[in-house]
């Protein structure tokens, strides 16, 4: 009868499971507000035990699920897709199920709302301006034969035509980009690197026909005449869409250095 | 409803340099150096503008620049001017589309095309350039 035998793991293997099965404790401090009943921020600490690759997200998970049922937070996907979990952490915004904790480098990590969105309760922060800013900069192709009739072909697109505005098509619109931008920080009315950036993709698609409208919406006092290119959207913006970058070449076009 | 906070950083959160790189600094001495030369040209056209009031006043006011803190304030104006006018002229041509890269397929761990680093470069370059015509103005004015 043959015998299976299991290999003993090495020594090196054994001590790097060691590392990733060790538990270190920190302390999570949580922003708390609640403006709708006038309640100012406050911070509430939790002791809450990670591992080395607990994101910031599964700590606060943790402190609802065992130390207090109340915080308040948005998430869905917990893999960087949705774009929900956006906050502050450690003064600087970034999504939660994107950060681990061991990449702080803190004992103590605080976690805020994302700055320039109005707070709902918590870490929770309301969206509605920069979904109203997404909507007016006409997110979809606009053409005249955009129907589909069974006389219809399909629009060839080479892979450089492509390439000139996939990048800004994967935008998750998690608002870091708005929460770092310091024109936002002060201007209520100012469209975002959001909407610019998602400006740019459309009007950098060769099927589309609607540059002329979105040119006029962001041609304005508080369009992309306020963006003083200082890059913080870009070094936050966590799917590598650029926004910075879209908005530089926008205005380019718009100037005529651009084709 | 109550009102809710707006949560928006305002200009404490505009003019913090800190947490989002060298060009987040760039951003801040570009809005501080306008600001100064703003400030400069306010001062220079009052100071230009004592001569109306005859050769007494116009020495006098000559006098108040030939002091030590009067060289130290012009030693910064010409800083001020040199990263203005140097770091300016990154931003402008970045207006243009100029230098923020191509677009393209991003790749982890998403390095942004536009904070590439002839755009640091050119932060570093200009930042240097301030430090050497300070260097040089205070040498003339100090006479060292």
């Amino acid at each position: 009868m043959a015998v299976v035998t299991t290999p003993k793991p090495s020594e090196e293997l054994i001590s790097i499971n060691k590392t990733l099965d060790q538990t270190n404790t920190i302390t999570l401090r949580i922003a708390r507000s609640n403006p709708a009943e006038g309640q100012e921020t406050s911070y509430s600490e939790f002791k809450v035990p990670v591992k080395k690759w607990t994101t910031v997200l599964e700590a606060i998970l943790y402190v609802k699920q065992n130390l207090d049922h109340a915080v308040a937070v948005r998430y869905s996907c917990r893999q960087a897709s949705c774009g929900s979990c956006g906050m502050k952490i450690n003064g600087k915004p970034g999504l939660a199920c994107y950060t681990k904790v061991s990449e702080l480098k803190s004992n103590v990590i605080t976690v805020e709302p994302m700055n320039n969105f109005p707070i709902i309760r918590d870490l929770a922060v309301d969206f509605k301006q920069l979904i109203s800013n997404h909507k007016k900069m006409k997110p979809f192709i606009i053409r005249e034969d955009s129907e589909v009739t069974p006389e219809s072909k399909e629009f060839i697109q080479t892979p450089k035509d492509l390439e000139n505005f996939l990048q800004f098509s994967y935008c998750i619109k998690c608002g870091l980009c708005n929460s770092a931008c310091p024109t936002m920080a002060t201007d209520t009315s100012f469209i975002g690197p959001q909407g610019l950036a998602q400006a740019y993709r459309y009007v950098a698609d060769n099927r589309d026909k609607g540059k002329e409208d979105r040119l006029k919406i962001v041609d304005d006092s508080h369009g992309i005449w306020r963006c003083h290119f200082a890059g913080s959207c870009s070094h936050v913006c966590p799917k590598g869409v650029d926004p910075a970058m879209a908005i530089q070449l926008l205005r380019g076009y718009m100037l005529g250095f651009q084709k | 409803m109550a009102e809710r906070l707006s949560n928006r950083e305002g200009i404490k959160g505009m003019a913090n340099p800190t947490r989002y790189g060298i060009e987040r600094v760039a951003y801040w001495l570009q809005r501080l150096t306008g600001l100064g030369l703003l400030a400069y040209l306010i001062g220079h056209i009052y100071e230009t503008s004592t001569i109306v009031h005859g050769k007494i006043a116009w020495d006098k006011m000559l006098e108040f620049t030939q002091t030590t803190q009067g060289h130290l304030f012009l030693t910064l104006v010409i800083g001020m001017c040199v990263f203005h006018t140097a770091n300016g002229i990154r931003v402008m041509l970045g207006h243009g589309g100029i230098g923020v890269g191509k677009p393209g397929q991003p790749e982890y761990p998403y390095k942004a095309a536009s904070l590439n680093y002839k755009q640091r470069l050119c932060i570093w370059v200009s930042i240097g350039l301030a430090a050497l015509a300070m260097m040089y103005g205070a040498s003339v004015l100090f006479g060292v």
